[in-house]
This record gives structure tokens, C-alpha cells and sequence, in this order.
């Protein structure tokens, strides 16, 4: 299984062709305590780039982008109940959803932890 | 103020929907104030506010974060620097009677010590600023030698306005009142408050009785060594507490001081918004604007009673004719289903009508569901009125309720 990490500040592991998406320790952090996550419902497209999820702090809503392309195939219900488990533990079960891969070549150009280590750190 | 960026970084997080602070600070370079560093040091996140960078919240590792300096601050004290906000002081022998020219309260009544909250109104009724006023006259002792009895100085009213507001403010101030008073800007003091039920505790330990002598909305100067500070007790958290004015170069001592009290500790912006949102109070640029005025927006009582009758003051006319026939739209709280909040310029509606619009919402820390504030057509402004507010397309059911949302625990006394 490889992870992968966006600009945007979101992790993908891929297994297959289906994906898990997240947000990172550093979004969270930077996000505060998190009392909504609305996530994408299950069966719709995304598109990369665009609206995915809006996850809503104390202070603000922020949307989180769709990392690629694809299906929603599930989302993590686990996060209606307890929306803090984003600040808690979001790289594990914190998830948001999971997806298929619409096209692999869309996961070229992403980072991996290292990488995202030092673009964090140049922020 | 959206999503909280590190300073330097140009995207460092998600795009934020809640743009609050976008009117202010137009090319003007982000000014830094006394207690800056003192932030840094105990790892605050800093953000543009005002034209300044503030706290926004402080790390996880001193304790801090938003919803634990909000429940510290409900449970213990919070010490939040306020020094954006702007510290003016009006003397001359004819200031009170200038004031009143201006604000809609009775200044001329309000005794040395004493504090009122107040408005600045344009000629439409229209609300340029709210702000606070002390009488702060100092008494001049006696001198027996001399043969002089104690008496009242010159007279000064100490007003605090908001941050972004008060180069405005001071351009009005100065175009409208009489040159034979003086306004200075007291650019160089900080301003600090210390907020919570055992604010009074903490403060006795190291001025002492200085809490006692006040009860809510008083004010006195005290010389605590070498420091001349102002010790005001009120604030915008619904708790009881005090607004410190202090010299910008003991600034950081003070509080250095304040939080090693064990009652104490440091509180940012974050927290005041939802302290003050659960408190009922309302936020300028948000809750009022110039295209509001102090009847809808439910502030009746900063108009004192005898000046809604005589008069005298800028936008008395439009505010006279708005009390008579009554407001079209009405300031409430409103309180919200579920978990999800509605922030400002939400729309509200009752069935396929458009009612109102939400000028500030979020989460309540204290209740555990999302809590707002927002205009509303009268028809539907009582408490009790089930409305709906949309957001991103779905209707969340809103009920609305007295303000404020969580009790006020200010002290009026023993």
C-alpha cells in the first residue's frame, strides 16, 4: 500500500484500484477543533481539484478537494458521530472516504511522506 | 479570519468560506503590537486582524486551541491581548457635553469611575462603531500647605473602539467635536482582559483589593509599582472580568505576571468570537454595520432614556422616526439542529419565504450545538419561531431564542 499526499493538504493510500482519502496531522492542526465533517455521499463522482468534502471547525468551514478522480465507494460514518476524531487521529481513523481510481496517471505528480515533510516545513 | 495561515505562507491550509476580516488592512503592511513576541513565545498562531498580526489560538502543548481556551475561559480565566483595539482619551472642560453631539447615551451624568457602552451613529441612524466610555476625571488631592481642597480635574473620558474601526472613528471624532477638547490617541498603551469567574481571584493575588473596590462596568487607575494601569471591570465574554490599559513597555511583564497566576492562561481570538457569540454580544462589521441601525439591531439600551426624549445627538431623527414605527428587522439568537453551523450571510427562511440572514454563527463550545445571530423580519423575531437557515443547499431547523445563549456572570456586588 502507498501514500500519498497533496498540496492541499490531504493523504491518499491506494490499494488497487481504490483509494483512502484524508486530511493530514498538519491540516487538522491547522484546522482546530473540528465539529462537522460533511462528506461526499456514496455512489457520486469526483472530480480532482474540485469540492469533495467541507469540514467545519469552531471557527470555519473549509472545503477539502477531491485528490483524484473517481467514485465514492464509502465514506466513514464513524466521523457523524465524532467529527473530532479528525483532530485525534486523521491520517488513521480520521478517514473521510473511500474511492475508486479513475485514472492511475492522476496519482503521478503527487507526493510521497518525505516530500510532503519538506513542503510542510517550507510553509 | 477563515482558516487560520501561518504567517509567511502563502496557501498553507484549505480555502476558507468565512472570509470575516477581508475589509480591513487594504495594502497597509500587517503592524505588529507590544506583546507580539510575548505571543510567539508561548506558540501562538498568528493571523492578520485589524491591520495587526494577533493570536489566533495558542498550540496544543501549552493547552491551548480554541475550544479548551473557550472552556478554560467559562471555567478559570483568559488573558486575551485587545491591543488592536483603539484607546482614546477626550478631555477638555466641555468634552462630555461634545460627546453627547455624538453618542446617544448620557455622558454628562455618567459619574468619574463609571463606564457606559455606546454608539457612534451616523446622521442616517446607522451604526459607525460601538465602544466604551469611562468617566475618567481624576480627583486632584488636597494640599494643606497649599490651603487647596481635594478636587475634580479637568474632565477626560477614556473611550476603547474597535481595532478596525478607529482611524475612521478618529477622523470623526476629530471633524465633529469642538476644538476646545482635546482627543488623544493612546497608541502607546496595550490593552489586555482577564476573563472568567476566578478573573477577580487571580487579579486580588497580585493587586490587591484592587477588584474589590469595582463591580461590573467601574473603572480606576492604579499604580501597581512603577506600571500606572487602568482597571476596567467588564470585557465581551459574558463572564465576570477586567480590561487592564497599560503602558506598551510593561505590557509583557503584566503579563507575565497575570498568567502566572495558576487561575490563568492565555486566550486568542478564536476563543473571544465564541465566548462573545455565546455571550449574545454582538461583533462590529458583522452583527451591526452602517446600514444598521441601534433599534433593529436590538441595542435600544445604549440609547439612554432621557436622550431618546431631548435629543441633541447625530442620527437622533432617523432614530426617533425608526422607534416610532418600529424596526422592519430584528437582531435574535438563534439556536441550531444537529451539529452542522451556519455562518454569516446564511440565508433564513420560513417555508419558500426569505426572512432574515445570519451575521455571525458557529459552534457552541458550552451548549455542544451550533449557535447564530442574524436579522429577521419582526414577524418572525419572537422567541419560540421555528425558522430554517440554508446551507450548501440543505435546510437546517433553527429555533430562535432569548440572547444571550449562555448566562452572563458579570458582578454587580455582593
Amino acid at each position: 500500500m502507498a501514500r500519498y499526499f497533496t498540496e492541499e493538504h490531504e493523504w491518499i493510500d491506494v490499494e488497487g484500484d481504490s483509494a483512502t482519502v484524508g486530511i493530514t496531522d498538519y491540516a487538522q492542526g491547522q484546522l482546530g477543533d473540528i465539529v462537522f465533517v460533511e462528506l461526499p455521499e456514496v455512489g457520486s463522482v469526483i472530480d480532482k481539484g474540485k469540492d469533495a468534502a467541507v469540514v467545519e471547525s469552531v471557527k470555519a468551514a473549509s472545503d477539502v478537494y477531491a485528490p483524484i478522480s473517481g467514485e465514492v465507494m464509502e465514506s466513514n460514518e464513524a466521523l457523524e458521530e465524532d467529527p473530532a476524531l479528525v483532530n485525534t487521529s486523521p491520517e488513521e481513523t480520521g478517514w473521510f472516504f473511500k474511492m475508486t481510481i479513475g485514472d492511475k496517471s492522476e496519482l503521478e505528480g503527487l507526493m510521497d511522506a518525505k516530500a510532503y515533510k519538506s513542503f510542510c516545513d517550507s510553509l | 479570519m477563515g482558516c487560520f495561515p501561518a504567517p509567511g505562507s502563502a496557501r498553507p491550509c484549505f480555502e476558507g468560506r468565512d472570509l470575516s476580516e477581508t475589509e480591513e488592512n487594504e495594502q497597509q503592511e500587517t503592524g505588529t503590537l507590544p506583546l507580539d513576541a510575548w505571543h510567539r513565545g508561548k506558540g501562538a498562531r498568528m493571523v492578520e486582524f485589524a491591520g495587526y498580526w494577533m493570536p489566533i489560538q495558542y498550540n496544543k502543548e501549552s493547552g491551548g486551541g480554541i475550544v479548551a481556551e473557550h472552556e478554560w475561559t467559562r471555567s478559570s480565566a483568559g488573558l486575551f491581548d485587545v491591543s488592536h483595539m483603539g484607546q482614546l482619551m477626550v478631555t477638555g472642560e466641555k468634552a462630555a457635553e461634545e460627546l453627547e453631539k455624538l453618542l446617544p447615551g448620557a455622558i454628562g451624568t455618567l459619574k468619574p469611575g463609571r463606564v457606559r457602552y455606546s454608539l457612534l451613529l451616523n446622521d442616517e441612524g446607522g451604526i459607525l462603531d460601538d465602544l466604551m466610555v469611562t468617566n475618567a476625571t481624576p480627583w486632584i488631592e488636597g494640599d494643606e500647605e497649599a490651603g487647596t481642597e481635594g478636587h475634580w480635574g479637568e474632565p477626560a473620558y477614556y473611550i476603547v473602539v474597535n481595532g478596525a474601526m478607529k482611524w475612521d472613528d478618529i477622523a470623526h471624532l476629530r471633524e465633529h467635536l469642538d476644538d476646545d477638547v482635546t482627543l488623544t490617541h493612546m497608541d502607546d498603551y496595550a490593552l489586555v482582559a482577564l476573563q472568567g469567574p476566578n478573573a477577580a481571584t487571580a487579579l486580588n493575588r497580585i493587586m490587591r483589593g484592587v477588584p474589590e473596590q469595582l463591580v461590573f462596568m467601574q473603572s480606576l487607575e492604579h499604580d501597581f509599582g512603577e506600571w500606572p494601569l487602568r482597571i476596567t471591570r467588564a470585557g465581551y465574554t459574558g463572564e465576570d472580568g477586567f480590561e487592564i490599559s497599560v503602558p506598551a513597555e510593561f505590557a509583557e511583564s503584566l503579563c507575565d505576571r497575570l498568567c502566572a497566576e495558576i487561575e490563568v492562561r492565555p486566550a486568542g481570538l478564536g476563543a473571544r468570537d465564541s465566548l462573545r457569540l455565546e455571550a449574545g454580544l454582538p461583533l462590529y462589521g458583522h452583527d451591526m454595520t452602517e446600514t444598521v441601525d441601534p433599534v433593529s439591531a436590538d441595542l435600544a439600551f445604549a440609547l439612554t432614556k432621557k436622550r431618546r426624549e431631548t435629543g441633541g445627538w447625530m442620527g437622533f431623527d432617523a432614530v426617533r422616526t425608526l422607534m416610532e414605527s418600529g424596526p422592519k428587522e430584528r437582531r435574535v439568537g438563534l439556536a441550531l439542529e444537529g451539529r452542522l453551523p451556519a455562518r454569516e450571510g446564511a440565508e433564513i427562511y420560513v417555508g419558500d419565504d426569505k426572512v432574515g440572514r445570519v451575521t455571525s454563527g458557529g459552534f457552541s463550545p458550552t451548549l455542544g450545538h451550533p449557535i447564530a445571530m442574524g436579522y429577521v423580519d419582526v414577524a418572525h423575531a419572537e422567541a419560540g419561531t421555528d425558522l430554517e437557515i440554508m446551507v450548501r443547499n440543505k435546510r437546517l431547523a433553527a429555533k430562535v431564542v432569548t440572547l444571550p445563549f449562555v448566562s452572563h456572570n458579570y458582578y454587580r456586588g455582593s
